[in-house]
């Protein structure tokens, strides 16, 4: 099967929605792969940062929103510190976490977090971990 | 001297000893540390995405506040300081968000603070060759990794600490203090942040990471300048059995070390309270 990539394949809502949350323009990706080498937590994602990427110039809406990627980024900013093109795939990935969380789809439950780490923990770790996994 | 600080939620309560050696290291360099008359939480992370201007609000609450006290404010959280100097940026730069934020707050803050970390206090403020002349009890000998994370350096262009591969700043301080700053790949690399809430096997994998690279360069012991760097390279360590490849790696802020070599008084550190205690490796040395 031929596929085209160039603007004309970046037609869905929820691509055009990335883009627009996200502030960045998918197309500017030309898949270097600098983001997922540099990445310290893509050995646990399904699809690295490069990938994630490449399924959203393909329009692939249920792969990416079926993988864990979006809840395992830690925001570190090492793959748009190494983007030759100046891409934060840390933004797009916010993006992601963005419209499921603004659909009030939480990805942690307050209730099932162990009490020894909101007991323990720095505070900043409860309030990051709550603006990136709560609505 | 004084200088308008900015604790942030953590080094109020769990980070305590980060926050007292810092103020009592400040005495002893002739400056103190004046902390806020009112402020809150940072939010402790910068909204990657730009159209959340509502994750601004709180840290525009912060500057606006600060700014009437004075026009620096310093921090030692490197989070704090990531969020405080981009948003302070972004309410600087972009006068529709100001706008936003302004109304949202009830201020009318304009960016014109200096954020500054209190790296930066003692490099450009006092100068580490005076924090080298305040040293009464040089560390000398002790093989030190200067963690710096990534909130502390990135991006780069926000930032501006130091050079974002290739740091130097966090060593410059340790050799001042008599130290041997120890290079390690993994200085810069992120030690899995909030994602300690719930996922612990990814954090233990990259703080592990992180204590083991210090480990094969030599390193004794490994210098943070951030309590979420602090929670998750002490409770990793705890995870892969109390140590790395068989040796204990202490952990501690570089305040404590600041602290320590000054003379400042050792039960005012806060060092009981870090998991991994630095104090044998001292007396290894003869410290």
């Amino acid at each position: 099967m031929l596929i085209k990539l160039g603007k004309e394949n970046l037609q869905s809502e929820f691509v055009k929605l990335v883009e627009r949350i996200s502030g960045e323009e998918l197309a500017n990706c030309y898949q270097c792969g600098n983001c997922t080498g540099g990445c310290p937590v893509s050995f646990a994602m399904d699809f690295g940062p490069r990938e994630i990427i490449r399924l959203l110039q393909l329009g692939q809406e249920d792969a990416v929103k079926n993988s864990n990627s979006m809840w395992l980024c830690v925001g570190c900013l090492q793959c748009y510190c190494r983007c030759p093109k100046g891409v934060s795939a840390a933004k797009i990935l916010e993006a992601l976490r963005q419209i499921t969380l603004r659909k009030g789809d939480d990805h942690a439950q307050i209730k099932e977090i162990a009490f020894p780490f909101m007991k323990n923990a720095p505070q900043q770790a409860i309030v990051c971990g709550f603006r990136k996994f709560v609505s | 001297m004084k200088i308008s600080y900015y604790p942030g939620c953590t080094l109020n309560t769990v980070a305590k000893g980060f926050d007292t050696s810092a103020r009592q290291s400040a005495v002893l360099l002739g400056f103190e540390l004046k902390e806020l008359v009112q402020w809150n939480c940072c939010g402790a992370a910068f909204p990657l995405t730009p159209d959340n201007v509502m994750g601004l609000t709180a840290p525009a609450k912060v500057l606006s506040n600060a700014r009437k006290e004075g026009d620096t404010v310093t921090t030692l959280c490197s989070v704090c300081y990531n969020v405080l100097k981009r948003t302070n940026k972004v309410v600087r730069d972009d006068k529709e968000k100001r706008g936003v934020i302004n109304n949202f707050i009830e201020e009318e803050y304009d960016g014109s603070l200096n954020v500054i970390h209190f790296l930066e206090v003692l490099r450009d403020k006092i100068g580490f060759d005076k924090v080298k002349a305040a040293v009464k009890r040089p560390l000398k000998g002790v093989k030190a990794g200067a963690y710096y994370g990534c909130m502390l350096l990135r991006p780069f262009e926000d930032m501006g600490i130091d050079n974002a591969e290739a740091p130097t700043i966090f060593e410059d301080l340790l050799k001042t203090l008599g130290c041997e700053p120890v290079e390690f790949p993994n200085k810069i690399e992120c030690c899995g942040t909030h994602l300690a809430m719930g996922n612990e096997d990814v954090v233990t994998k990259l703080s592990g990471n992180v204590l083991s690279s210090a480990k094969n360069k030599g390193a004794e012991i490994i210098v943070t300048s951030c309590p979420l760097c602090q929670y998750n390279l002490e409770k990793s360590q705890k995870r892969m059995e109390g140590s790395v490849g068989g040796t204990q790696m202490p952990s501690l802020y570089f305040t404590q070390l600041l602290g320590l070599a000054l003379g400042q008084d050792e039960g005012s550190l806060g060092l009981e309270k870090n998991l991994f205690d630095v104090r044998p490796v001292l007396k290894g040395k003869g410290i």
